[in-house]
């Protein structure tokens, strides 16, 4: 706890002693943490695997795009927030009572669809292909980011430390049975989905004041759709530590490879996620647990 | 199913048999709200829940276990149970988080799993599992429990445990009524004998009217 206090306290500091570049990139490890707990804080334990992050970030850029001008951003970000929660709610209503590898498929086609749709909104109904995009300072999506971040762990640890998080893991591993025993499952996964779908879209919000600009090919950019499971499984599926590492070490290496290597960044990257899968089913956090166990092994090997 | 006209007296133990095939599963998903009915009425303290989903049927304390085992392998004995007690008719009210450990712990004990209660369900023996899935079923305070083949590929000595759980379940006060292929264990506790062949019951009586009745004979063994 007193850790976590400090380790906030600093972070909050950091645009004081860090020079800019440094802190734009920590906003950007704060967005892919916030994306990557929220997804995680409801698929990891319950094994519905969402491909739709593209749809709840997309849906909180928008709500910036259409009033960041006449409302002030505080209330605008929680309105992206709203409209994603929202998104949600209805896109579990329709989805989630399918499974596995159809539900995948079915969030990867209605965040695509929602995309396709706006797009034709945007183009035949309103004229125009993207939008023009209040802009805020480095600083302000710096500290919102932050304060975002915060508000996602704190959810998602009241999440799994609550009887719901307990629910959550046993629909993930015996849905049927899970039911018999009095949970609500439709009302849980809806009502998780949909809390934890809230930080992406207050991300999506503030993240769109950097661009200036915004169309459907950059808000729901299926690339988020996929980062979120990448990095979770990156660092390590079961606990929030590995979502964080997965997230931090892999925003990270993005920024790393992709200045020297524009082209070939991909391929290295995709090269690295594969070892990482291959070697380390767990995760970085799998890595770090099995070095450690090791070394205190080791001692008593001599015996 | 069809024409299953039936009727379970409160604290009494009630067995159904019938060949394979039978829908004595499918009897008690009707009951549990796995299934729900396209036609009929299922009353349950005067209330009819045809349709019902589990986790209606739950909270109103019917509670069921499965044939195939369902424990949650990945979770330890303990969550495995204590989900019973947050979830189910006395967690729903709000029992709170205390109220529910103790009474996981309190059913671990009961059914003697109390010892094992930090292992992970999958680590356990089937027994074992079953025994879990009684302990959660019992945690959500039924007043009707429905044992679907307990003692399905148990030893002689883990059947006998298993008899004198279901007893001492019905020496508690709730209603037991259970599917089993067993003879041993079906006609040693069973107050009533349900049988279903085709999905219709051809039969009801005491163990002793069962096991002479020439049209139950007639379907176990063929004309």
């Amino acid at each position: 706890m007193f850790l976590a206090i400090v380790a906030v306290a600093s972070l909050a500091l950091a645009p004081h002693y860090l020079p800019d570049f440094y802190v734009t990139l920590l906003s950007s490890i704060f967005r892919y943490t916030v994306l990557t707990v929220s997804w995680a804080t409801f698929c990891g334990p319950t094994g519905y695997i969402s491909l739709a992050s593209a749809a709840f970030l997309g849906a909180g850029m928008y709500v910036t795009a259409l009033f960041g001008e006449a409302i002030p951003l505080p209330v605008i970000v929680v309105l992206g927030g709203v409209a994603a929660s929202l998104l949600a709610l209805l896109a579990g209503l329709a989805s989630l009572r399918i499974k596995g590898i159809f539900f995948a498929m079915f969030s990867l086609g209605l965040s695509e669809g929602l995309k396709d749709f706006i797009n034709w909104w945007e183009m035949v109904k309103a004229g125009r292909q993207g939008r023009l995009v209040i802009s805020a300072s480095n600083e302000t999506i710096f500290y919102t980011m932050l304060i975002i971040l915060v508000m996602t762990l704190l959810t998602s640890m009241l999440i799994r430390r609550s009887k719901y998080g307990l629910a959550l893991r046993a629909i993930g591993e015996e849905e049927e049975a899970t039911d018999h025993l009095g949970v609500n499952v439709n009302a849980v996964k809806l009502i998780t989905f949909a809390a934890t779908s809230f930080w992406i879209g207050t991300t999506g919000a503030i993240t769109v004041t950097q661009f200036s600009y915004v169309d459907t090919q950059v808000a729901f950019s299926v690339f988020y759709s996929f980062v979120p499971t990448v990095m979770a499984l990156f660092g390590g599926i079961g606990n929030m530590l590995g979502w964080i590492l997965g997230s931090f070490v892999f925003t990270i290496l993005t920024e790393l490879l992709l200045t020297p290597f524009p082209y070939f960044y991909m391929l290295i990257f995709g090269t690295v996620i594969i070892s990482v899968f291959l070697f380390f089913p767990s995760g970085l956090v799998g890595l770090v647990t099995r070095w450690r166990k090791r070394e205190r092994v080791r001692p008593n090997a001599t015996l | 199913m069809v024409n299953v006209d039936f009727h379970i007296d409160q604290g009494e133990i009630v067995g159904l048999i019938g060949p394979n095939g039978a829908g004595k599963t499918t009897f008690f998903n009707l009951i549990s709200g796995a299934l729900a009915p396209t036609s009929g009425v299922i009353r349950f303290k005067g209330e009819d829940i045809a349709g019902m989903k589990p986790y209606q049927i739950c909270r109103r304390k019917v509670a069921r276990t499965f044939q195939l085992v369902k424990v949650f392998p990945l979770m330890t004995v303990f969550e495995n149970v204590v989900l019973g007690a947050l979830f189910g008719s006395s967690g729903a009210r709000g029992g709170g988080r205390e109220k529910a450990e103790a009474e996981a712990m309190e059913q671990l004990h009961f059914v003697g799993l109390a010892a094992k209660k930090d292992l992970m369900a999958r680590d356990l023996t089937v027994a074992n599992q079953k025994l879990v899935e009684v302990a959660r079923a019992l945690c959500t305070k039924p007043e009707m429990l429905l044992l679907d083949e307990l003692v399905a590929g148990l030893n002689p000595t883990e059947v006998d445990q298993m008899i004198e759980l279901t007893k001492r379940i019905r020496d508690r006060g709730i209603t037991v009524v259970m599917i089993e292929h067993v003879m041993k264990v079906i006609m040693n506790i069973s107050e009533r004998i349900m049988v279903l062949h085709h999905g219709e019951k051809i039969a009801e009586g005491t163990p002793s009217e069962i096991a002479s009745s020439k049209r139950v004979i007639e379907v176990y063994l063929g004309t």
